[in-house]
C-alpha cells in the first residue's frame, strides 16, 4: 500500500468538493480518478499533493501521514504532477522548464552558482545529462530550446509530463493527460504513461475522461460523483457497476 | 557570412551550457573586455571617463541588481534608489567606523546592509504580488530616505546629512583619477554581471523565474516560496546596495539623501523595461541607453540654439526629456516587451544568414 | 481634547482629499483593470491648467470647462495610444505603461505652463467655522468642510452610476475581462474613453480642491501617490472604501505626525501611510472592501 486516502472531506466556502472519501493506491499500479464534471477530482489530486487542505480525513503516504501538507512538502516527500490546465513556465525552455523539475536535488547554494566553476558547474551538467535521458525518452529532442509558450498544445503536455519525471518522483499525478488531444497524440501518450510505469516503476494516479483509455491503461479505477466514491474496482468491475452507469457512463441506444 | 555558426558543433553538454556557444560571439566579447580594461582607460576622454561612462557603468549595476528581483523574479519593486542609498551610507560608516577597512570590502558591507533591509521589506512578497508589492516597496523608498535624513548617525551627525566619500585606495594604489575610478568600476561591475549571469542560468535563475511565471506550479515541483523570493530581495538589494556605494565613491564624490529619492527607482525601473526585462545584457543597453539620451539631447539643443540664434531654457529641455523617457516607455511596452536586449537577439538572428534572404 | 479633535478632524478631511484623488483610480481601475498610477499627474495636469487659465484672466466656469475638455481629450487620447494596443496584456505591463504616462503628463504639465507655484482661490475663504470656534473652541476650515461636501456629491453620484445604470454594468464586466466583454459586444473603445474622461473630471476636482489646500505645485503629484495607501486600505473596486480608506490614512497619519513626531525628529508624514498600508497588506490583502480572489488551480 503506498497511498491511503481516509474519510477526505473539502469544502470551499459552503461548497462541498470532497464528502468523505477513501479509497487506496497500491505501489507501482496504474490508478484512474472518474467522474462526471464537478465530481471532485481535480481537488481530489489537489489535496493529494497539498495544494488544497481538507477540513477532514487523512491522507497515508508510504510512512507519512498528513492532513496540513505544503505542495512543497509533498514534492519532497516524492509526489509529483501535472495540470489539467498546463502549469509550465511560460518564460522559459523546454530545457529550462526540466530542468526545474530537479530541483529538489540539487545541493549547490547560490554562492557556489555565482561562482560556477567546481561544484555548480558539475551539478548542473549531471542533472542536464539526467534530463537529456528523459527529454529523449518523450522524444522532445528537437524542441528542447524553443520557449513552451510557442509550443502546441499536445507538446505542451509531454514537457509538463517531462518535468513530473524529472523530479523521479514516486508517486505521479495525472490530471487528465490526454485533454484535448487528437487520437495519435492520445496513442503517444498512453504509450509514454504505460512506459513510464513498466520503465520507471512509477506509481500512477490519473483523471481522465476517455473511457477507452481509462479501460485499457488502467489497473484500478475510483468513480467519484458530487464529491463522494461510489464505485472502487477494476475497470471491468466498474464498466457494469449500474450506479456508475447512471451516474456517469451512460448507456448506448440502439 | 561573418556570423555563420557553420561547423561550429557543440558536442558536449558543457559547450551547449557556455554564456557564448558561438565562437564569433566569444572572440567580440574578449575585443570588447580588451578595449574596455586596456584602451579607454588609456585612450579615453578624461571628461567621458568620469561624467558618462563610469556612471553608465554604476547604472548598468543597479539596472542588473533591479533586473534580477523584477524581471526574473517577477516581484516588482519600486524602492531601488532606497537600496542605493543604503549602500553608499554604509559604504561611507564602514570606512569611517571601522579601521584599515578596505574600499573593496566597503563596498561589500553596503552590500550587505543593503541586502538585509531588502529581506525586510521583501517579507511582505510572501503574501501581497503585483501593484500591491509595488506599493510596499514605495513604503520601503519613503522609509529609508527619512531614515537616512532624520537619524544623524548615517551621515556622522552633519548638519546638511551631505557625505563626503572618503579616498579610495587598492592594494596600496590611490584611487583617484577618472581612469583610475573608472577601472575600479569596471572590474566591479564586470565581476558582478559574470556572477549574475551565472546565478541566472543555474537553479537559482530557474527558480526565479519559476516564481515569475506561475508560482503555484513553482511551489509544486518544490521550489520554496519564502526562500527564493526572500533570496532575489536580498540579491538585487545586494547589486543595488554595491552600485549606490560606486556611486558615492566613484562618480558622485559628495552625496545626499536627496541623491537617492523615488525619481531615481524611476529611472532604473525605465532602464530595465527598455533594455529588457529578464537579460542581462538588456540592464547594460538600458543603462547606457537612458545615460546616453540626455546627452543627446542637450547636444541636440545646443545645435538647436545655434541654428535659431535663441537660448533654449533648460526646464524646456528636462522636461521634454520626461516627455520622451515616458513616450519611450510606452513605446516599448506596445512594440516590444522585452526591450532592446530582444531587438539585438533579432539582429543577431538576421545576422546570421546575412547576407542571405532566408 | 478639544487639540486631539481638531488634529483628527483636520486629518479627516485631509483624508477626504486623498480619497478625491483615490476615486479616480477607483474608476479606472473598476472599469478596466487598469492600476493607473498616472492619476497623480493627472489630478496634477487639471490643476495646473485650471489655475494658469485663471491668471491669465479668463472666467471661473470657463476655465472649469475648458480644463475638463482637456481631461476628456487626455482620456480619449490615452485610450487610443496607450490602452487600445495593449488590450489583454498582462496588468503589469498596464501599469508600466501608466508609469510611463506619468512621467509624459508632468513632462507636458510643466512645458506647456511652467513650474512655479501657484496659489489657488475659489471664494470660499480657509478659515475657521465661526460658531464652531465660538461655542466649543474647535477650528475646523470652511473650506475642508466644502470639499468634504463636494466629495460626498461625487461619491453618491459615482455609487449610483455603476450600480444602477447599464453603463455600470458593462464597466464591471470590462474590468473583469477585456475580451470577454469584447465578445458580448460591449463596445471596449467608448467604454474606456468614457471612463477615463470621467476619471479625468474626478482628478480635475481634486485638483482643485487640493490646489487651494496646498498651492498648485509640483509636490502635489507626491500627495496624489498618497492615494495607493488609501486604496490598499479601502480595497482597489470600492468608491465607499475609497472614502473610508482615506479618511483613515488622513486622520492616522495627522494623528502620528503630531503625537509620535516630536519623538523621532518630524517628518513622519513621508512614510506613515505607506508604513500603515503595508501592514494592513499583511493582515488584509484585499482590504476592508476590496473581493477576495480565489485561485483556482
Amino acid at each position: 500500500m503506498l497511498l491511503s486516502v481516509e474519510g477526505v472531506s473539502l469544502a470551499f466556502g459552503g461548497v462541498k468538493a470532497l464528502n468523505d472519501v477513501s479509497f487506496d493506491v497500491r505501489s507501482h499500479e496504474v490508478r484512474a480518478i472518474i467522474g462526471p464534471n464537478g465530481a471532485g477530482k481535480s481537488s481530489m489530486l489537489n489535496v493529494l499533493n497539498g495544494v488544497y487542505h481538507p477540513q477532514q480525513g487523512k491522507i497515508r503516504f508510504r510512512d507519512h501521514e498528513f492532513r496540513d501538507m505544503d505542495s512543497h512538502e509533498a514534492a519532497a516527500l516524492g509526489i509529483a504532477r501535472t495540470f489539467q490546465n498546463i502549469a509550465l513556465f511560460k518564460g522559459m525552455t523546454v530545457l529550462d522548464n526540466v530542468m526545474t523539475g530537479r530541483n529538489l536535488k540539487m545541493r549547490c547554494n547560490f554562492l557556489e552558482q555565482a561562482i560556477w566553476l567546481g561544484r555548480a558547474k558539475k551539478e548542473e551538467l549531471a542533472h542536464r545529462r539526467a534530463v537529456e535521458e528523459i527529454i529523449d525518452f518523450l522524444e522532445i529532442q528537437h524542441i528542447r530550446k524553443t520557449p513552451v509558450g510557442r509550443l502546441p498544445y499536445g507538446l505542451q503536455k509531454r514537457v509538463e509530463l517531462a518535468r513530473a519525471l524529472a523530479a523521479e518522483p514516486i508517486l505521479l499525478l495525472l490530471d487528465e493527460p490526454m485533454a484535448g488531444m487528437n487520437l495519435e497524440e492520445k496513442q503517444d501518450m498512453c504509450r509514454f504513461v504505460l512506459d513510464v510505469n513498466d520503465h520507471f516503476g512509477t506509481t500512477l494516479v490519473l483523471i481522465e475522461h476517455d473511457m477507452g483509455v481509462v479501460m485499457d491503461i488502467s489497473d484500478r479505477v475510483v468513480v467519484l460523483d458530487y464529491g463522494r466514491k461510489i464505485a472502487d474496482g477494476t475497470p471491468d468491475q466498474v464498466r457494469n457497476d449500474q450506479k456508475v452507469i447512471d451516474a456517469y457512463l451512460g448507456v448506448a441506444h440502439a | 557570412m561573418l556570423y555563420r555558426e557553420a561547423g561550429q558543433f557543440r558536442s558536449t553538454y558543457a559547450e551547449d551550457q557556455q554564456i557564448f556557444p558561438i565562437r564569433q560571439d566569444r572572440i567580440a566579447m574578449a575585443l570588447l573586455l580588451l578595449v574596455a580594461f586596456v584602451a579607454v582607460p588609456l585612450f579615453g576622454d578624461q571628461y567621458w571617463l568620469s561624467a558618462i561612462i563610469t556612471p553608465f557603468l554604476i547604472f548598468a549595476l543597479a539596472t542588473l541588481g533591479l533586473n534580477i528581483l523584477t524581471g526574473y523574479a517577477g516581484q516588482l519593486s519600486l524602492g531601488t534608489a532606497a537600496f542605493m542609498g543604503i549602500g553608499a551610507f554604509m559604504a561611507y560608516n564602514a570606512m569611517l567606523r571601522i579601521p584599515h577597512m578596505p574600499i573593496v570590502g566597503a563596498f561589500i558591507v553596503g552590500g550587505l546592509c543593503a541586502a538585509a533591509v531588502g529581506v525586510v521589506f521583501g517579507l511582505p512578497s510572501l503574501r501581497i504580488k503585483g501593484f500591491y508589492l509595488a506599493v510596499a516597496t514605495l513604503a520601503c523608498q519613503f522609509f529609508v530616505l527619512w531614515a537616512l535624513n532624520r537619524v544623524g548617525w548615517f551621515s556622522n551627525y552633519s548638519s546638511s546629512g551631505v557625505i563626503t566619500a572618503q579616498r579610495m585606495d587598492v592594494f596600496g594604489y590611490p584611487v583617484d583619477t577618472p581612469a583610475t575610478k573608472y577601472l575600479l568600476t569596471l572590474a566591479v561591475v564586470a565581476l558582478m554581471a559574470l556572477a549574475a549571469k551565472n546565478l541566472m542560468r543555474s537553479e537559482t535563475g530557474r527558480a526565479f523565474m519559476a516564481i515569475r511565471d506561475m508560482d503555484v506550479a513553482a511551489s509544486v515541483i518544490g521550489i520554496p516560496m519564502m526562500k527564493t523570493k526572500l533570496l532575489a530581495f536580498a540579491i538585487s538589494s545586494f547589486y543595488c546596495g554595491v552600485a549606490g556605494a560606486l556611486y558615492a565613491f566613484s562618480y558622485l564624490g559628495t552625496v545626499e539623501p536627496e541623491a537617492f529619492v523615488l525619481d531615481l527607482s524611476f529611472r532604473v525601473l525605465f532602464m530595465m523595461i527598455i533594455g529588457g526585462a529578464g537579460s542581462i545584457l538588456g540592464s547594460f543597453l538600458g543603462a547606457g541607453f537612458i545615460t546616453l539620451f540626455p546627452i543627446f539631447l542637450n547636444l541636440a539643443s545646443k545645435r538647436l540654439e545655434n541654428a535659431l540664434g535663441m537660448e533654449i531654457p533648460h526646464a524646456l529641455i528636462s522636461n521634454t526629456e520626461a516627455i520622451i523617457f515616458g513616450a519611450l516607455i510606452i513605446f516599448f511596452l506596445i512594440v516590444e516587451p522585452y526591450g532592446l536586449a530582444r531587438l539585438w537577439q533579432i539582429t543577431k538572428e538576421k545576422l546570421r544568414l546575412w547576407p542571405f534572404p532566408h | 481634547m478639544t487639540f486631539f479633535i481638531e488634529v483628527v478632524a483636520g486629518g479627516l478631511l485631509a483624508g477626504v482629499m486623498y480619497a478625491l484623488v483615490a476615486l479616480g483610480f477607483v474608476l479606472i481601475y473598476k472599469a478596466s483593470g487598469v492600476f493607473n498610477f498616472a492619476q497623480g499627474s493627472m489630478v496634477f495636469f487639471a490643476a495646473l491648467t485650471f489655475v494658469s487659465l485663471l491668471e491669465r484672466g479668463w472666467n471661473l466656469w470657463l476655465a472649469l470647462a475648458v480644463t475638463l475638455a482637456a481631461m476628456v481629450v487626455l482620456g480619449m487620447l490615452t485610450e487610443r495610444i496607450v490602452l487600445r494596443p495593449l488590450i489583454n496584456q498582462p496588468p503589469i505591463t498596464l501599469f508600466m505603461a501608466t508609469i510611463g504616462l506619468t512621467f509624459v503628463l508632468e513632462g507636458l504639465s510643466q512645458l506647456l505652463w511652467g513650474s512655479q507655484p501657484h496659489g489657488l482661490e475659489l471664494g470660499i475663504p480657509d478659515v475657521p467655522i465661526e460658531w464652531l470656534s465660538e461655542k466649543a473652541n474647535i477650528n475646523i476650515s470652511q473650506f475642508d468642510l466644502f470639499a468634504a461636501l463636494v466629495a460626498g456629491v461625487l461619491v453618491a453620484v459615482l455609487a449610483l452610476l455603476f450600480q444602477k445604470t447599464r453603463i455600470g454594468r458593462a464597466l464591471r464586466a470590462v474590468a473583469d475581462d477585456h475580451q470577454a466583454a469584447l465578445a458580448v459586444g460591449i463596445p471596449l473603445q467608448h467604454i474606456w474613453t468614457i471612463v477615463w474622461a470621467v476619471a479625468g473630471f474626478v482628478a480635475l476636482v481634486a485638483g482643485v480642491m487640493w490646489g487651494v489646500r496646498n498651492g498648485v505645485q509640483y509636490a502635489l503629484t507626491f500627495t496624489a501617490l498618497k492615494a495607493l495607501p488609501v486604496l490598499i486600505l479601502g480595497g482597489f473596486e470600492s468608491i465607499a472604501g475609497a472614502i473610508i480608506g482615506g479618511l483613515i490614512i488622513g486622520a492616522s497619519e495627522k494623528v502620528a505626525e503630531v503625537y509620535l513626531g516630536p519623538y523621532v525628529g518630524g517628518g513622519i508624514e513621508s512614510w506613515f501611510a505607506y508604513v500603515v498600508a503595508l501592514l494592513f497588506l499583511l493582515v488584509r490583502p484585499e482590504g476592508l472592501f476590496g473581493e477576495k480572489h480565489i485561485d483556482r488551480v
